[in-house]
């Protein structure tokens, strides 16, 4: 239960018409990404401006009062998910560019500007924001900071921290503070680093200076189709231990292909394949760029690709990497619930654990499909079932955890680019020893001494019992 | 018992060294077993701890009961170049480990100034070089560590794969902690293949001047590997020089050489294999000629500023080692200085929000004025209050910052 002075309270800083408690407002607000995990919050405010963000987080640390921050609700990790003990601080109104600094390759925005306006904004003078989550359409910056959001291009620019200069910060007792300077470097050590990827357990994220990337003007997308998923993941480690940095390395199997190419968004993927691979290379020199094109090409062919696609125009390239982008929205046409993993694996394990991937699926008699950033190693099984069924959402739970186990035996991490949320908190023991949660622990205890920035996420509730 | 004997009965004879010059116990542990045990009797003994590497970077000169070594913790303890990643203990020296890699067809694109680091120095003092404009810093390249805290805990984060959201990025935090937090004692880094074609380009000019056009090759949308402006000192020309370093396939790096050569107007020397090498080598290793270094952050557009106020406060005549990565916007600076400058120049610089690095210096200077300080509203509580939750008795002898 929220205090009845607290709600006054929250009302009057952000106006009354921006404070939810009606159970069905709240509903909206009661699962992200992974319908597996449902919370209703208390009560869902949704501040206008930073200036209420810091009002908001001054009223609930003096209540002592838990939040959760939250942006599109596109999360995979059941990350942004409040229950009836906490306030949900929605920030899809703070979606201002602030600044567009084109000379020094940056720009500064609020947390809930979505990711794909932010580069449409800046695509006129030339740059882009790297980061490309399948979900930029929708999802916004302030999330993609809090998860360190990877995407397909991330195999050649980097995830998102690897795109944050500088962020200013409402800290849990309602105070700023300024992490990073303007060109990048940090005030001492890299609390950027640190705080991007802490999932909105350190604080929240209202202003966010990004880096701009000059946008390619030579790109060449290939698609080769395989007959087997082994051979596809065979061909993305002999690419990558070739030396080529691909901008994208995307795979799909049959069973995606086949969801995909039913759907709306059919990319005419040849659905007899085993496995498609999309490969993108990109870069400021026509030539080069069709030379890389015409060795990976010769690599596919020789890795026994049965037929090789080159797109050049964007128009055929936007068709090829529709089907990819999309995959996750036709997923939902085949089941009510969805289960997305997103662990990692060193890449030359790739062909090995797809294939034992698969015969995990058989043996729990399940139907996984695979849509994965091969370049970068990071698998996305998808479990889509009907959890209404008898017994069907237990037996997905054990195939799921039996495939975390052969990714962190195969010297892998349990999430790539998800991140952890209250979805994988039961694996964080089997990646991390003890010492290491607990020193975790001591960390978020120095932003958030009471526990009241998304408590119960990231970190399991034993690493957290601080003296 | 003496400090001596103490090691002695730890992790037996083999595991002391000779002392150092002022008399110090040296400790040269061969695992992290016994790197543990010596920083479980340096926190219930009260003791303070100098970490030590190769000795090319920071003087070991720090004041303390124990010097201890990395030196024995070295060798690759994987490297599987399909994966592109290498694991490698951070008592190795980072030129063995470049030779190393070379002989797999892989590099680490990271080119630390500095002529005989060690890779936890490099790490632990995430000294950057002139390759960040290309490839990024330190964090772009380190996928995880172990570090064992001042109670002797092994603390791991991040791994060998090159994508991990998994838990807080202790990782970062550790990296350009200057040994704050604990012992590196291995890290796993991203690698690349090593490119086909690396080529140097070399203008002289004036300082202005060559800024300018280095911004006009930024201007055109290119990204080389490197683009650093490099002061006479700094220069192996004892000029103002760009120089500029493209790598990649033939193909991609003649099509980079000349639009570079277009954008900027200038006429480039070229310089490639042995002599572009010796170049670099020269530049980077002159950084150590004098006694104190610092690093300066700045938007690309204010580096005349940043360079101005290096000017005006510490090398008036122009005669000190700067280097400048201009789409960074940082500035490197190698000479001499007292505290008492260094304070005034990271006060002057925070207020055009500018951070300052002291990233290295004698003892007396930098357990002066720290290494970081002038922080922005409280940042510098954040830092103290993390620094004390990985070493809360004090046991390493760093000193991170000004106290806020």
């Amino acid at each position: 239960m929220i205090p009845s002075q607290a709600l006054v309270a929250l009302a009057d800083a952000v106006g009354p018409e921006w404070l939810r408690t009606a159970r069905a407002n709240l509903d909206t607000f009661s699962s992200d990404g992974l319908p597996t995990h449902l919370s209703r919050p208390a009560v869902a405010v949704i501040p206008g401006s930073r200036d209420e963000v810091f009002r908001i987080l001054r009223i609930l640390h003096h209540f002592r009062i838990p939040f959760v921050a939250r942006g599109a609700g596109t999360g995979l990790s059941g990350g942004a998910l409040a229950d009836e003990a906490s306030v949900l601080i929605v920030l899809t109104r703070l979606n201002r560019i602030l600044e567009i600094d084109a000379d020094n390759r940056r720009a500064v925005v609020e947390p809930g500007v979505v990711n794909a306006r932010l580069t449409a904004a800046v695509e006129p003078l030339g740059l882009h924001y790297a980061p490309d989550p399948s979900s930029q359409t929708a999802c916004t910056i302030g999330g993609n900071v809090a998860e360190n959001a990877g995407g397909p291009h991330c195999l050649k620019y980097g995830v998102t921290s690897n795109h944050i200069l500088a962020l200013e910060v409402a800290l849990p007792d309602g105070g700023l503070v300024q992490l990073g300077s303007p060109g990048g470097e940090p005030w001492g050590l890299d609390l950027v680093g640190l705080f991007v990827g802490s999932e909105g357990t350190f604080g929240i994220a209202t202003a966010i200076t990004v880096r701009l990337t000059p946008i390619p003007s030579a790109i060449r997308t290939l698609l080769a189709d395989f007959t087997t998923l082994r051979a596809a993941g065979e061909a993305v480690t002999s690419i990558i231990a070739g030396g080529l940095v691909p901008a994208a390395l995307e795979i799909m199997d049959s069973n995606c292909i086949a969801i995909v190419e039913e759907s709306i968004y059919s990319a005419g993927y040849p659905t007899d394949a085993g496995a498609v691979l999309l490969v993108e290379l990109d870069g400021m020199d026509e030539e080069a760029v069709a030379s890389e094109a015409r060795q990976v090409q010769e690599m596919l062919a020789s890795g026994g690709a049965r037929s090789v696609q080159l797109a050049s125009d964007p128009e055929q390239r936007e068709r090829l990497w529709q089907g990819r982008k999309k995959a996750f929205g036709a997923l939902g046409r085949i089941g009510s619930d969805l289960l997305v993993q997103d662990a990692v694996v060193p890449r030359s394990r790739l062909p090995d654990v797809l294939e034992q991937i698969g015969a995990i699926g058989e043996r729990y008699q399940l139907s996984i499909c695979n849509v994965f950033h091969a370049g970068d190693g990071n698998l996305h099984p998808n479990f889509s079932f009907d959890g209404s069924q008898p017994g069907l959402a237990d037996r997905v739970q054990r195939a799921s955890a039996e495939i975390m186990h052969i990714c962190i035996e195969a010297g892998g991490t349990i999430t790539g680019e998800h991140g952890v949320g209250s979805d994988k908190l039961q694996y964080m023991p089997l990646v991390f020893t003890a010492d290491t949660l607990d020193m975790m622990s001591r960390v978020r205890q120095v932003f958030d001494p009471h526990d009241l920035a998304n408590p119960g996420k990231v970190l399991p509730a034993k690493a957290c019992q601080q003296p | 018992m003496t400090v001596a004997a103490k090691i002695r009965e730890l992790i037996g004879e083999s595991g002391l060294a000779e002392p150092d010059a002022g008399g110090t116990p040296r400790a040269v542990p061969a695992s992290e077993a016994e790197c543990a045990v010596i920083l479980q009797a340096a926190q219930s003994e009260g003791w303070r701890v100098r970490i030590e590497g190769c000795g090319g970077w920071m003087p070991a000169d720090a004041p303390a009961t124990l010097a201890l070594s990395t030196r024995r913790l070295t060798g690759v303890v994987d490297l599987n170049p399909a994966d592109m990643v290498v694991t490698v203990r951070a008592g190795t020296r980072w030129n063995e480990l470049r030779s190393l890699l070379a002989n797999e067809g892989t590099w680490v694109p990271l080119d630390p100034p500095g002529s005989d680091r060690s890779v936890g120095s490099v790490i632990a003092c995430a000294t950057a070089g002139p390759l960040r404009t290309g490839f990024g810093t330190i964090r772009d390249q380190l996928l995880g560590q172990t570090l064992l805290t001042a109670d002797g805990r092994l603390v791991q984060s991040g791994g060998r794969v090159v994508k991990n959201v998994a838990g807080y990025d202790i990782t970062k935090l550790a990296a350009g902690s200057f040994g704050a937090f604990g012992v590196i004692t291995a890290v796993h880094l991203r690698l690349r293949a090593v490119p086909r074609a690396d080529l140097t380009l070399v203008a002289h000019g004036n300082r202005d001047e060559l800024l300018n056009r280095a911004r006009s090759i930024l201007d055109a949308g290119l990204i080389p590997a490197a683009l650093e402006l490099l002061s006479p000192k700094a220069s192996p020309a004892d000029r103002w020089t760009l120089a500029v370093r493209l790598v990649g396939s033939d193909v991609a790096v003649a099509a980079e050489r000349d639009a570079i050569t277009a954008a900027s107007g200038l006429t480039f020397e070229k310089h490639v294999a042995s002599h572009a090498a010796d170049f670099w080598q020269q530049t980077l290793a002159g950084v150590t000629a004098t006694p104190t270094t610092l690093r300066m952050g700045a938007l690309p557009s204010s580096l005349d500023d940043a360079l101005d106020t290096i000017a005006h406060y510490l090398d008036e005549n122009c005669e000190d080692w700067i280097s400048v990565n201009v789409l960074a916007g940082v500035v490197r600076w190698s000479g001499a200085a007292d505290g008492g400058q260094l304070r005034l120049i990271r006060g002057i610089a925070a207020q055009h929000e500018m951070p300052v690095t002291l990233e290295r210096a004698p003892w007396s200077v930098r357990s002066e004025v720290g290494h970081f300080g002038a922080y922005r509203d409280r940042v510098g509580r954040i830092v103290h209050s993390l620094w004390k939750a990985f070493d809360p008795q004090g046991v390493f002898a760093v000193p991170l910052g000004d106290r806020p």
